[in-house]
């Protein structure tokens, strides 16, 4: 089988490369802010039985409440908010993704619900509302002192730990949305041939074809 | 109707072959070909990666995003198993360590497997230093199924002249990476060989590879190829044998026991159709074993009979023992100069684009033979955890405006941070000889049985200071190469407590030993053909024959050991001495 024939057989060749992208299923629901639930995608071929049901169950649970989930979405787009290049972490479904993962590996649960619980009673302390309604100033004001690891005072560190977390999971929920790919600038899962570093690319480091 | 009852099959096949990875499915394919009647049994599912790979699929069509949750590897990857398996515990016995990874499916293990496909050299089969004991066979006496192994499957790489590291008949490998390429750089100022990567891939076309397609360069060989363009055992194996029209597939099958007669010949199996949980027999006339090594020694001690009293073919009691695994530790880091660097597709192949093959001379070393380098990093799809590093590291170099960050941080910072680490990673990994020793072994449990009643491994595994000693020097290497190629490491550098990252026993998933084969029966359990020595009609075709595997990934050896034993059991067919 030749190249051509190789990506006949794939179902691609007359396909062209934008539908293969497009044709990649469906996307989680971007309306997560308002806590709305991963949308599980259809059973794929070569997805196990237990592998569906297990994915279906965990979506048809509900671990955090509204409230946390309303604290989750405005963390996420304080971590990863809307700039010239992307949209934010709620546009790019992150709350809904950390609704899931939480419950995929519950060692995320008791640091979750409690980091979130931590930042409200800091929250009430400074400045008497929960985080979510504190103001967006007052929100980024104690944001700082638990976003910077080395700088954080010893009574922060819980808060330092509960934020490294937070962010750790909208860096995963964001970068691997639709959103969040296209934004990083990964191109390739397509088919193609791969030729070496491209021509330009080599001579900005040094390197030469024979490298 | 009685409630416990065992259904024959009155069929007599010629052969009956448990389990169909790269062992088991060359001596089914081989065996096919020349017209035998071949019954296959697995105890997974049938597999098509044609049809059930996830191969193209995007992080954002796994609601984990491709985390390990429920397969190690990851949710696109093909393997259908793990270190754990529903109801098929295994124990370790205290103070000793063992990860043992089983894929239950049709093609095992090769369906996910780096395609790193290296030869053993003269020097692996008769070492010269003693520390470990000869095979049977010399390097020569294989070499000619290592070229019939790569004519018919297909492997790239470059000719090097090394002489433990013999060259095959090689595909054109794929160009390195960028990062590779500063890897190349530096490794060689730290005196450090690096070469083409050696990878079952189809980089070209193949003669008479029939049905399989060319390599598309999606890098995605751990989710087994939907074109076969890399080697799998179900895609170029198992399913081609079934199209023959002589090998049958029996899979959710989970064999039991070795059938004997009352000469102590096999005359079948005994097994359990995971559909209804019922019991079954089939007859061969002979039955060949290629369920990994580990599952092979289980089914051998499982198989006592008045003629093997020890389990089949144990009269040595040698099976389970010399049990070994790989070595493995890693070092990750970034480079600088690859900060912010331009976007372009370098998936590539999926299998390695270069390689360090060991390069010292062990006289000068405090432990026995040596490992290899594999490397990885660059502009990968991103999954689950993918950027994690990046603000935990993004106060180590200065910033585009000159300045140095805080630690940490959040944003529009946070996704200026990510655009610009993105891809500047890079990661090398040690796999390295771990000796073949008899106090390293598996056995029965005693106490414990799976859900299908079947008595259980109990592992007896503990690494030596000749492990350890490779292990600080693969860090010490590491650490070089990063310093030479202007790399800042990342991780944590491992030192004596944690035995400088050495990878607990079967994490490398390379094990093999606990049948191992030899000229004397009472220090070999099968012969240099891979039969029992016990019981001229059975045979044993997986990794468990090794004496001592080098540091060679061992799956190019599997498969032209497998095609031996293939032929000779074909040749003693002719000459009338089984079947």
């Amino acid at each position: 089988m030749n190249r051509r024939e190789t990506l006949k057989a794939l179902g691609l060749a007359a396909a062209g490369t934008g539908l293969l992208i497009s044709s990649c299923g469906p996307e989680t629901k971007t309306n997560a802010d308002k806590g709305a639930t991963v949308k599980v995608p259809e059973k794929l071929p070569g997805v196990q039985d237990f592998e569906q049901e297990r994915n279906n169950k965990l979506n048809a649970e509900h671990f955090f409440n509204e409230h946390e989930m309303a604290t989750i979405t405005v963390l996420a787009d304080i971590i990863i908010p809307k700039d010239a290049v992307s949209g934010s972490a709620s546009e790019a479904g992150v709350p809904a993704f950390i609704e899931f993962i939480v419950k995929d590996m519950p060692d995320h649960q008791i640091p979750m619900r409690g980091g979130l619980k931590w930042l409200d009673v800091q929250a009430f302390k400074s400045y008497g509302k929960a985080f979510a309604d504190c103001s967006e100033k007052d929100q980024i004001a104690l944001v700082d002192q638990i976003a910077y690891p080395a700088q954080a005072k010893p009574g922060m560190q819980q808060g330092v730990s509960f934020f490294s977390r937070m962010r750790e999971l909208t860096l995963s929920g964001f970068y691997t949305s639709e959103i969040g790919v296209k934004d990083i600038g990964y191109v390739g899962n397509l088919p193609g041939i791969w030729d070496g570093v491209p021509k330009d690319v080599l001579d900005q480091y040094g390197f030469t074809m024979n490298d | 109707m009685a409630s416990y009852q065992i259904k024959e099959n009155p069929t007599v096949y010629d052969a009956v072959i448990v389990g169909s990875g790269a062992g088991g499915g060359m001596a089914g394919y081989i065996l096919a070909k020349a017209g035998l009647k071949v019954l296959m049994l697995e105890a997974g599912p049938f597999f098509d990666p044609a049809k059930d790979s996830l191969q193209l699929r995007m992080p954002w069509e796994s609601p984990r995003r491709g985390a390990s949750t429920i397969r190690p590897f990851g949710d696109f990857d093909a393997a259908y198993g793990g270190w754990e398996l529903e109801g098929e515990p295994y124990t370790t016995a205290a103070g000793t360590d063992f990860d043992w990874f089983r894929a239950r499916m049709l093609g095992g293990r090769t369906n996910h497997w780096g395609r790193i496909s290296l030869r053993m050299g003269p020097d692996d089969f008769k070492p010269k230093d003693g520390v470990t004991d000869e095979w049977p066979i010399t390097y020569d006496e294989l070499k000619p199924f290592y070229d019939r192994v790569d004519r018919m499957i297909g492997v790239y790489g470059t000719k090097e002249g090394l002489h433990n590291e013999p060259d095959g008949i090689f595909l054109k490998p794929p160009k390195p990476r960028l990062n590779e390429l500063f890897i190349k750089k530096g490794a060689k100022k730290a005196g450090v060989m690096v070469i083409a990567g050696r990878g079952a891939v189809l980089t070209e076309a193949l003669a008479g590879s029939e049905g399989r397609g060319t390599c598309f360069f999606c890098g995605q060989c751990g989710r087994s190829c939907k074109v076969y363009g890399d080697f799998s055992s179900s895609s170029c194996l198992v399913i081609p044998a079934i199209k023959t029209g002589n090998l049958t597939v029996l899979d959710n099958a989970m064999v039991r026991e070795v059938l004997t007669n009352d000469e102590g010949l096999a005359t079948g199996v005994s097994y359990v159709d995971k559909n209804d949980l019922q019991e079954y027999t089939v007859k061969g006339k002979m039955v060949i074993l290629g369920a990994s090594a580990c599952e092979s020694a289980r089914l051998l001690l499982n198989s006592k009979s008045a003629a093997h009293p020890a389990g089949l073919g144990n009269s040595s009691g040698l099976v389970g023992r010399y049990l070994h695994d790989s070595t493995g530790s890693s070092l990750g880091g970034f480079l600088p100069q690859l900060l912010d660097r331009k976007r372009y597709n370098e998936d590539g192949a999926g299998s390695v684009h270069i390689y360090s093959p060991w390069w010292l001379d062990n006289k000068k070393l405090n432990f026995p033979r040596g490992y290899h380098i594999e490397y990885g990093g660059g502009l990968h799809m991103p999954s689950y955890g993918y950027l994690n590093w990046v603000p935990a590291v993004n106060h180590l170099v200065p910033g585009k405006d000159g300045q140095k960050k805080a630690q940490g941080g959040y944003g529009q910072s946070l996704k200026e941070d990510a655009r610009r680490f993105y891809g500047a990673n890079v990661g090398m990994a040690g796999r390295g000889t771990a000796l073949a020793r008899k106090d390293n072994y598996c056995e029965i449990d005693p106490a414990k049985v799976d859900k299908f009643g079947i008595p259980v491994l109990r592992f007896h595994y503990k690494w030596a200071a000749e492990e350890v000693a490779q292990a600080k020097h693969m860090q010490e290497t590491f650490q070089s190469i990063m310093h030479e190629m202007g790399a800042i490491i990342t991780s944590n550098i491992p030192g004596p407590d944690s035995s400088y990252g050495l990878e607990t026993p079967g994490k490398i998933i390379h094990e093999g030993g606990t049948t191992r084969m030899g000229n004397d029966p009472k220090n070999s359990v099968l012969n240099k053909y891979c039969q029992s020595h016990d019981c001229q009609n059975l045979f044993v075709v997986d990794a468990a024959p090794f004496v001592q595997q080098g540091d060679k990934n061992l799956t190019w050896s599997i498969l032209a050991l497998s095609m031996r034993t293939a032929d000779y059991i074909l040749e003693q067919k002719n000459k009338l001495n089984i079947g």
